[in-house]
């Protein structure tokens, strides 16, 4: 009786110690640096957002700004708007958009779906690795030495989308593979055993399910495209007045206006600098939120 | 509408590697037929190629025929879609459509096939959950999402997925390997039931479930690592588990090996 007692006894008594000085004292420097990477990195973001919204809310607050140019208005004069350049950022924008997105969610469509594996796939991941990493201005000079010396057209806000989808294309490509990549091969399965050809289980429950982060990726791209400036001041000349034509003659776009601002000396100058910021920011922001709503719907749902 | 499959000859291979060699087998209509063994001995991959998923995985491939009611699947000209509507998979893990809804994914083979009438597919809807005892589960949540059901729900909403379309024949891959014991319970009486009008074939790793649901039963094995796998035997599943003819299956069974 006494041996088994013994027996039930444990080994050890437990012996639980109060958190040692030294784990206490590395939770606190790690906790302490942490939230100083955090303040030293939203600092700078909100000087920025503060800055930019302080000096370009008295523009933006004019009614001319959304509905006027600059055309025929004197640098001294606190009077025009933005609106040539608001035009020419959108309907650049859009343009690359436009061609951009389904060229690159078709060939991020082809290279997880079809060519996975085939030595074309590979060269072509690896050239839009590439191409990801071209610098705007590049991009730029290639269009101009392709599009306008060789060709022969004259600079347009056509010549700067085409060097803006050089841009945006491979983006779309990757933000489209990485998402599709990750869509579980048990769903296409899944797919395929009840009787749905490839084509409409791409369409039907592939696409679908990765619909959020390819929205994600596109409005990453939309967001770059429309700050560019570099293109733009190769391939399309300024333009105070309004011009609808993107395949003709000069048009504005935010990111000109700034820099053409920028070099007037006036307070007209410095209103129209920040102005023309907080507008394109808004802008971005405009399209992100819309972003976020269609993925929002799309998104893959549990509850 | 269920029908008979006869295997042949069938050799199946991944890329050089010679996955599965010379089964030859038959699956009656309306009766279910369990394939065990140890992992690795190409039941699954035997069962995949009976509907042309194989050939899903880049560099797999089939030598020999599979006859469906005496047409072979693998005869020239004939479309894999169009075989695998005919015959339906389970898989191992439940796999609901994450963007659909659990009305959704039930008609999901159909809505996805063209049919757009919404009348016939609420019926088809209704009757799939009924035929695979979830209906009374989910049928005030029908406009939920698929991914919000328990494991066993899920499961079992795969399984009214896949007879949505009426296959022939339905296919199962360890259905019941990611489940508790209720829901596996829910899911072999759910077989028994459906064995009245499918031809079902099912893998499984456990013995007692293939000795409660099959009528026959095939043992899978293979030699040796990196050696293809071989049919053992196939007979009515109480001759395998009481009185096997071959060695290599009382051992498996009486879990001296494997």
């Amino acid at each position: 009786m006494s041996t088994e007692l013994e027996l039930e006894r444990p080994a050890q008594p437990p012996s639980f110690q109060g958190i040692s000085t030294g784990r206490k004292a590395k939770n606190l420097a790690a906790t302490v640096m942490v939230s100083l990477c955090f303040v030293v990195a939203v600092i700078p973001l909100v000087w920025v957002l503060w800055t930019v919204a302080s000096r370009g809310m008295e523009s933006l607050l004019r009614a001319d700004w959304w509905s006027h140019s600059l055309s025929g208005v004197r640098a001294n004069e606190d009077l025009g708007g933005a609106y040539h350049a608001i035009y020419g950022t959108i309907a650049q924008g859009l343009v690359t958009a436009v061609i951009a997105v389904p060229i690159g969610i078709l060939v991020g469509i082809y290279l997880v779906e079809y060519g996975a594996g085939t030595r074309f796939a590979r060269v072509t991941t690896f050239t839009v690795d590439i191409l990801t990493g071209v610098p705007s201005i590049v991009a730029a000079l290639f269009v101009y030495s392709v599009w306008i010396s060789i060709f022969g057209f004259s600079r347009s806000a056509f010549a700067n989308c085409l060097a803006l989808l050089l841009l945006m294309i491979p983006m779309v490509v990757r933000s489209t593979e990485e998402m599709l990549r990750v869509v579980p091969n048990e769903l296409r399965e899944a797919s395929y055993a009840l009787g749905i050809p490839k084509w409409k289980t791409i369409v039907k429950v592939v696409i679908p399910t990765a619909l959020s982060g390819i929205v994600t990726g596109v409005m990453l791209g939309v967001a770059r495209i429309m700050g560019e400036t570099a293109p733009a001041l190769i391939l399309m000349a300024y333009s105070a007045r309004i011009n609808m034509d993107i395949f003709e003659g000069s048009m504005a776009n935010l990111p000109l206006l700034m820099v053409k601002e920028f070099t007037n000396p006036e307070a007209a100058g410095f209103n129209r600098t920040w102005g023309a910021a907080l507008t394109l920011i808004l802008i971005i922001m405009l399209f992100n939120l819309a972003a976020t709503l269609v993925s929002r719907l799309s998104a893959v749902k549990t509850k | 509408m269920a029908k008979r499959i006869d295997v042949k000859d069938l050799n199946i291979y991944y890329g050089k590697f010679h996955a599965v060699e010379n089964v030859t087998l038959s699956v009656p209509p309306r009766s279910v037929t369990a394939f065990i063994g140890p992992s690795g001995c190409g039941k699954s991959t035997v069962l995949r190629s009976l509907n042309r998923m194989h050939e899903v995985i880049p560099g797999a491939r089939v030598d020999g025929s599979v006859l469906l009611d005496g047409a072979d699947i693998y005869g020239a000209g004939v479309d894999p879609v169009e075989v695998r509507r005919t015959i339906g998979m389970v898989f191992q893990r439940p796999n609901p459509f994450p963007t659909m809804s659990i009305r959704d994914n039930v008609v999901a083979g159909l809505r996805l096939a063209g049919t757009k009438n919404r009348q016939q597919l609420d019926e088809v809807c209704e009757r799939s959950l009924r035929g695979a005892n979830l209906w009374e589960e989910v049928k005030d949540r029908l406009n939920k999402p698929g991914g919000g059901l328990s494991g066993g729900q899920q499961q079992r909403l795969c399984i009214a997925r896949a007879i949505a379309v009426q296959p022939d024949v339905l296919l199962m891959d360890e259905p019941c390997s990611a489940l508790d014991p209720i829901s596996t319970l829910a899911i072999e009486d759910l077989i028994t039931e459906l064995k009245q009008d499918f031809t079902i074939v099912i893998v499984t790793h456990n013995m007692q479930q293939a000795a409660r649901v099959s009528d026959q039963t095939a043992f899978f094995n293979l030699h040796g690592v990196g050696q293809p796998g071989r049919l053992v035997e196939i007979d009515e599943t109480s001759r395998i588990f009481s009185n096997p003819s071959q060695r290599a299956t009382e051992d498996y069974i009486s879990g001296r090996f494997g």
